[in-house]
């Protein structure tokens, strides 16, 4: 009898792989990082780089400051490619992160402009859902007025721009304005965008809205001036539960890679084909 | 060449050469460096400002509080969760501070009680728990564990102690109404604890003119909790005409005097 190929693990469940995700079978970061392509070529050149680095400690100067040396490089986009993971488990619905976010990115104070939010679900014994989100939850949530002995299941559920590695909104910006980074981040071009709301109507998880004042496209951008710096996104600072875990979709030995390896992960609308880099853990299927 | 189209080329290299002048003045410099779109942006929008300064700076001055919190259940909570931004209070911490939350609203965003809540994470009946108090007279928030002592009598007598928690009575000692408590304690069969026996024990709260509760030799007792129970804050009644064919404990419920029978 022939052994039968293992087929990755979200083939199985009937779902689709993610496109360049670090579940892609195959892929093996510690060769990547490194750096030996491995023919005996690139390996002794690679052994010849290293002779200088062998002569300075030979000459008295310490590996520690090599090492202190290269960690003080300026941020390279195309060694990073980010991603987020929630655990809806721990979700205590505060609403901070909605707080957190407003204040670092200066989004509008209005009830109906977010880079995230959090929404309740709240199943019924009857079949019925009911989904809300009361100013995004930035003053937590009211009580549901559903009385308890008929729900049947209820969480929260944190939404975010899902950092599509294929973006849909980036797809239909007719100037350029709206655009995937090297590090894995849709970004707005402020000055760019001429606020057609284009791309407010391709996002299917409803993650733009027009900024009020500048008339721009606006979106979450993983705090992207925090990350660049090495800090976590606000909305992951504040969050008291740990419900949201940052860092690298593609790197082995991260807290994102370890979330996502030991967890039952989906992403939203994964039918859409936008590969979504937010994962979701022991999602109900009535969240979209 | 018939000069006719001769013409119509002169036309279209113009046409084609105001393009190219155009393109150039017009798209910017770093437009399609990495992609279709304009690579200064990227830096542009890393430039933007912090407001957070994130957990591992607060601690760098605070590394007291940072110690206490980390050895807490309120481990895993940053403390610009509770605190707000404060970048600009590391930048400048004299001039700049971070806000304090006082009351009971922004603990209740983490701790109100809700059905949506994952079973486990330890939530209160806002109308039910702590009487209206803030939180921080019993709960110190970096070390969240409650630290007032528990009374011995509660070994014992749980039901009445848990009673008592949920009440406005919940910062008195047992002693303060019983008396005699230590010596119950070490032989309870034999010996009772005192019980009030007239209206003016509960009269050294309650009267319009009261001092608060003194013990046998006039000593004023200093309730367990000072900020729950004060005296000052007792409700006052005019002991001539409330009630005065009966005994207080007649109507009220002392363990629970918000109770009604």
């Amino acid at each position: 009898m022939t052994e039968k190929p293992i087929k990755p693990r979200s083939a199985i469940s009937g779902r689709t792989p993610e496109k360049g995700s670090s579940l892609t079978p195959g892929h093996d970061p510690l060769s990547e990082r490194l750096n030996f392509a491995g023919t005996r070529r690139d390996f002794l050149k690679s052994l010849l780089k290293l002779a200088p680095v062998v002569g300075l400690s030979a000459l008295g100067v310490g590996l520690g400051q090599i090492v202190a040396a290269n960690q003080e490089k300026q941020y390279d986009p195309t060694k990073h490619w980010y991603g987020m993971g929630i655990d809806v488990h721990r979700c205590i619905g505060c609403g901070r992160c909605v707080e957190a976010c407003k204040e670092e990115n200066n989004v509008p104070r209005y009830p109906y402009f977010f880079r995230t939010w959090v929404e309740r679900y709240v199943e019924t014994k009857d079949g019925e859902v009911r989904v809300d989100s009361p100013n995004g939850s930035i003053n937590a949530f009211p009580p549901s007025g559903v009385p308890e002995q008929r729900i049947l299941k209820t969480f929260y559920v944190p939404k975010i721009c899902n950092h599509c590695a294929e973006p849909p909104c980036v797809q239909v910006c007719p100037v350029g304005a709206t655009f995937l980074s090297r590090d894995g981040v849709v970004l707005v071009d402020e000055s760019y965008c001429i606020g057609c709301r284009y791309c407010i109507q391709a996002c299917p998880y409803g993650a733009r809205y027009l900024h009020p004042k500048k008339r721009v496209a606006d979106k979450c951008t993983f705090c992207y001036h925090r990350i660049t710096k090495g800090l976590r996104p606000a909305c992951v600072e504040v969050c008291p539960t740990s419900a949201r875990i940052f860092g690298e979709a593609r790197r082995a030995n991260t807290p994102l890679w370890e979330f996502v390896r030991t967890h039952d992960i989906q992403v939203l609308k994964p039918h859409l084909r936008t590969s979504p880099k937010v994962y979701y853990c022991d999602l109900d299927s009535e969240v979209r | 060449m018939p000069s006719q189209v001769k013409r119509l080329l002169l036309l279209f290299a113009v046409a084609a050469v105001a393009l190219i002048l155009l393109r150039h003045f017009l798209v910017p410099k770093s437009f399609g460096r990495y992609g279709h779109y304009r690579a200064d942006a990227v830096g542009a929008i890393a430039a933007s400002e912090l407001r957070y300064s994130g957990h591992l700076v607060c601690a760098e001055c605070h590394d007291d509080i940072a110690g206490t919190k980390k050895a807490s259940k309120h481990a895993p909570v940053s403390c610009e969760t509770c605190h707000g931004p404060g970048y600009s209070h590391s930048q400048d911490p004299t001039e700049n501070k971070v806000s304090v939350p006082s009351g009971r609203e922004r603990c209740g965003y983490c701790h109100n009680y809700d059905a949506s809540r994952p079973t486990g994470f330890p939530q209160i009946d806002p109308a039910a728990h702590g009487a209206d108090e803030p939180c921080a007279s019993c709960h110190n928030p970096h070390q969240p564990e409650l630290k007032v002592e528990t009374p011995s009598c509660e070994a014992c007598h749980t039901e009445i102690a848990r009673t008592l928690s949920q009440g406005h009575h919940r910062g008195l000692n047992c002693t303060t109404c019983h008396g005699s408590g230590t010596t119950h304690q070490v032989d309870p069969k034999n010996i009772k604890p005192e019980m009030p026996a007239s209206r003016d024990f509960c009269a050294q709260c309650h009267a319009e003119d009261a001092t608060g509760p003194k013990n046998a030799s006039g000593i004023e007792i200093a309730p367990r909790v000072e900020s729950v129970t004060r005296v000052e804050k007792a409700p006052r009644v005019d002991m001539a005409v409330h009630g005065q064919d009966y005994l207080c404990w007649q109507c009220h419920f002392p363990h629970l005097p918000e109770a009604r029978r």
